[in-house]
């Protein structure tokens, strides 16, 4: 039986898709079975950022409704064969996600994959609850700034009070990743520290992924960063951040900034 | 001197961040799982209130105020001088 797990933040823009594809893409790299399932209905773009947008012949959507087997809306990955995608539908219909549909979907999925990576939608309205409700584990999404780190704790509430396993009483494993962080700025003290963002949501740390023009680059080529360029920082952290979920115990080490004795001397800002 | 100020400023702005969160979030915590108090208390009023007076909903309002150690309850309510009069009077 293969692992759920939701890629979850409640706010928007903070990384969880490209968090998605480049978790998923490290884990399949092992050689493990991995599907990457997009629920954000109505805006998918998870496609996109695996760069398989012109591939997409049926959805979710197609696969609850029916119209669709499971086996022909799932595509394969080109670069690693044991990754595949099961994309969102375009559909404006907001019930277009039944909670029966996608159980089963998620059941099938389990029996097959190692690995099911639940893409959530931003926000706590039935997207983002649907694509929690059957997960084993969940990884929040937090950037270092306020309104995400309150949205991360609103996220975590919900986690453990609407999923299916905190409704039979067990727990769902909880990680925090932390994205976009600018070590410059968290040592000028304008950002919240990784110990802050820890201590407020009291969830265990998964990893800390510095922010980088890699991975917007990565996206652009329709690539996760972990495939297309995993010697460099971002990919590196997200690498390890994957093997974390699976279970490895290794230490994460707080990225720091790297700055000439001149530029400390003039407190110059790295761009 | 100013210029230095405004740099130690903005250096003091996570812990900042880091305390209005955990107030915030201390409180949000503790009201996650309970009902909208302020709207069960606006129903409960209004029920008191329609039991002497005849008013409209829009004319009730109930709003609250939290702050770090105590928090305001205000309830506004208006009554229209025409239906002011007490029931049991006019009856």
């Amino acid at each position: 039986m293969g692992k759920v797990v939701v890629v979850t933040s409640g706010k928007g823009g903070v990384g969880k898709t490209t968090s998605t594809a480049a978790l998923g893409a490290a884990v399949a790299k092992t050689g493990k079975k991995v599907a990457l399932v997009d629920f954000d209905v109505g805006l998918r773009n998870l496609d996109l950022i695996m760069g398989a947008e012109r591939r997409v012949v049926f959805d979710l959507v197609n696969v609850i409704q029916g119209t669709a087997k499971l086996s022909q809306a799932l595509i394969r990955d080109k670069r690693v064969d044991t990754l595949f995608l099961l994309p969102a539908s375009q559909t404006r219909d907001k019930d277009a996600l039944t909670e029966e549909g996608v159980g089963e979907v998620i059941d099938k999925l389990r029996s097959v994959f190692d690995y099911v990576f639940c893409d959530s939608p931003a926000g706590i309205e039935r997207g983002a609850q649907l694509a929690m409700r059957f997960a084993d584990e969940a990884v929040i999404v937090t950037n270092p700034e306020v309104s995400s780190v309150r949205d991360s704790d609103r996220i975590i509430g919900l986690l453990d009070a609407r999923t299916m396993r905190a409704e039979q009483g067990e727990q769902i494993a909880k990680h925090v990743l932390v994205t976009r962080y600018d070590a410059g700025r968290a040592a000028r003290g304008e950002m919240l520290s990784i110990d802050d963002v820890l201590e407020i949501l009291s969830v265990p740390l998964l990893g800390i992924i510095p922010e980088s023009q890699d991975v917007l680059r990565a996206s652009n080529l329709g690539s996760p960063v972990t495939l297309s360029e995993p010697l460099n920082t971002a990919a590196k952290a997200y690498i390890d951040a994957a093997r974390r979920l699976e279970g490895e115990d290794l230490p994460v080490v707080v990225p720091f900034e790297r700055k000439g004795f001149l530029d400390r001397l003039l407190g110059r800002r790295a761009a | 001197m100013n210029v230095l100020f405004d740099l130690f400023k903005r250096r003091s702005s996570a812990p900042v961040a880091r305390e209005r969160l955990q107030v915030l979030l201390a409180y949000e915590r503790r009201n996650r799982n309970q009902p909208d108090l302020v709207s069960i208390l606006r129903e409960e009023i209004m029920a008191v209130i329609a039991k002497h007076v005849q008013i409209d909903q829009d004319y009730l309002q109930v709003s609250m105020d939290r702050g770090e150690t105590m928090s305001t309850l205000e309830i506004d309510i208006q009554i229209p001088n025409k239906s002011a009069v007490p029931m049991a009077i006019a009856g």
